[in-house]
């Protein structure tokens, strides 16, 4: 079924009956030519774009739990493509381009909205490191304003500009960066995929590999055997443990992310705000609430909740920032599990097992990358070869000394 | 969480700051035939498991010592906590 106004008057007149299930619940074949582990965005998407623009059949797509019920459905939902070094960039504004027409290539509503995003500057150091990131942007097709601290009191009035510590100084802003509803962007991929003849099955649990002789030849799950000519893992902050049951050890520590909402409030926040300096972030979501977190908790974690520690973290760094803050209620607090790389930086790659595949290391920003991930991901497996703006992410980065380290942290993921 | 310091008792954890995996306290020898690729491994790959993980924090709001804590790290209940000196003693890494 198409989705449509003009189906949504009908379906009202029609007391909502011809809806129908978006995507059939169908059970596991016992082969195919494609089986992606991990039903979060990822993994929906790069089903969808092997389908679609690369024409493949016979793909599944295997999820332990439910669509969505991992971190696509828990994160703040920012996209944006404000990136400064040239193995991410590229890949990070194609995305945003992929978002911008990605409800019309769905046939889906996921409330795409550039309504911009803001990243505040304190110092002189600080406004030079943008003004370098800014023109890094430009100079691969993305948008980047310098804005003063004028502009921000014009737009933002109730920032406060004048805290002792962290006077705003100017700020960066991407005005076609903004927020995405997270859950529509699994249900969205996922409809579309099943459409086009991809089997989404729920309730599956990868539990091991069938690999002989070096060759992947299908997974074992909860539901039985399944053969598959290419093994796609894509599982996020479970990579460590999927990709063990193969005998890999790999480049990425597992961490708590928290996030938070308030009770819902009329429009107070026209944009995204980000105050690195102080570990906060905040937006308002469509529904009013306003969505905000700061930094990871800091230690290896597969709890998916956090401590209070960072908890008064965020609350503190927004309390200076953004006064009102405080006279609104928290509504949710919540952690998911982050993939977390060791320079902070995704991987998309063959393994050395022949036909397993990996993509995972998204640390807390692999939201925005959703489209592309799974576009190049797709790439990769049809092709067997990178997509032109995913060649850096390679497994053999690390031994080879070409991390892609956009904060200059070193080998400490919680420090990305 | 609350780490119960062998030296200072029950401290809260926002006190420590965290490395990682206990296993980087055996640093490979630089002297080896095989250093590069036990380097790689040393400085990349992680075990990171989802259950008891043996791992470093440093006591920096504190007394400045390293402790070996042993964490679930699908609860955060932390079981044991060691000073990673007598760890490293033990382990035949430290005299
Ligand atoms: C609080 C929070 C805030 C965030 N904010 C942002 C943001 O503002 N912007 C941004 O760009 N990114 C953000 N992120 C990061 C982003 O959510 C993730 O990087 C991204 O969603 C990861 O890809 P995914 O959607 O495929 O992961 P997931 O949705 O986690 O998908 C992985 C799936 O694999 C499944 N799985 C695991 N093991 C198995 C198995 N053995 N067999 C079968 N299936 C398995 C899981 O159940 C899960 O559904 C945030 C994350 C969190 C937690």
């Amino acid at each position: 079924m198409r989705y449509s106004g003009l189906r949504v008057i009908k379906e009202a007149l029609t007391g909502h009956k011809g809806w129908g299930a978006a995507w059939r619940d169908p059970d596991p074949q016992p082969a195919y030519d494609y089986v992606i582990i991990g039903g979060g965005g990822h993994g929906l998407a790069t089903a969808y774009y092997l389908a679609k623009i690369y024409g493949q059949k016979r793909i599944a797509v295997l999820e332990k739990g439910w669509i969505g019920g991992g971190n696509v459905g828990r994160n703040t939902t920012i996209i944006r493509s404000n990136y400064l070094l040239d193995g991410s960039e590229p890949f990070y504004e194609f995305s945003l381009k992929l978002w911008e027409g990605l409800e019309q290539d769905l046939n889906y509503n996921a409330m795409v909205s550039q309504r911009g995003i803001l990243n505040l500057i304190h110092s002189d150091a600080q406004r030079d490191a943008f003004i370098r990131r800014g023109n890094a942007m430009i100079l691969n097709g993305a948008d980047a304003d310098l804005l003063t601290t004028a502009q921000i009191k014009e737009r933002y009035p109730f920032l406060n500009t004048d805290n002792a510590r962290f006077p705003i100084k100017g700020g960066l802003a991407q005005h076609r960066g903004g927020t995405v509803r997270h859950d529509a962007v699994a249900w969205g991929y996922a409809r579309a995929a099943d459409k086009l003849g991809v089997d989404i099955i729920q309730n599956c649990e990868v539990t091991g590999f069938l690999i002989e002789d070096g060759v992947c030849k299908g997974v074992e799950t909860s539901r039985g055997t399944i053969k598959a000519g290419k093994v796609a893992s894509c599982v996020a902050g479970s990579s460590s443990r999927v990709m063990a049951k193969a005998g890999m050890r790999l480049p990425i520590e597992s961490h708590v992310l928290q996030a938070f909402v308030s009770e819902g409030l009329k429009p107070v926040l026209p944009g995204v705000i980000t105050f690195g300096a102080g570990h906060f972030y905040c937006s308002q979501s469509d529904k009013g609430g306003l969505v905000f977190g700061g930094d990871i908790d800091g230690y290896n974690s597969y709890a998916q909740r956090g401590n209070l520690p960072v908890v008064e973290d965020v609350c503190e760094g927004g309390m200076a920032i953004f006064p009102m803050l405080g006279r609104a209620r928290l509504l949710r607090m919540w952690g998911g599990i982050m993939d977390m790389s060791m320079d902070g930086s995704p991987i998309i790659d063959r393994t050395h097992i022949e036909r397993l595949y990996f993509n995972g290391g998204w640390c807390y920003g692999g939201f925005k990358a959703t489209p592309a991930s799974g576009y190049v991901y797709a790439h990769l497996l049809a092709k067997d070869e990178p997509h032109p703006t995913a060649i850096a992410y390679r497994f053999d980065r690390f031994n080879r000394g070409l991390m892609i380290d956009e904060k200059g942290m070193g080998n400490q993921p919680n420090l990305h | 969480m609350i780490i119960n310091h062998p030296l200072l008792g029950p401290r809260d954890a926002a006190e420590f700051t965290y490395l990682g995996d206990a296993a980087l306290i055996h640093r490979p020898d630089w002297a080896a035939p095989d250093a590069l690729p036990q380097f790689t491994d040393y400085g990349y790959l992680r075990d990171n498991p989802a259950g008891l993980h043996r791992e470093l924090w440093f006591h920096e709001g504190g007394d400045r010592s390293w402790l070996v804590v042993t964490r679930d790290t699908t609860t955060h209940e932390i079981t044991s906590v060691e000073l990673a000196r007598d760890v490293a003693r033990r382990e035949g890494r430290s005299t």
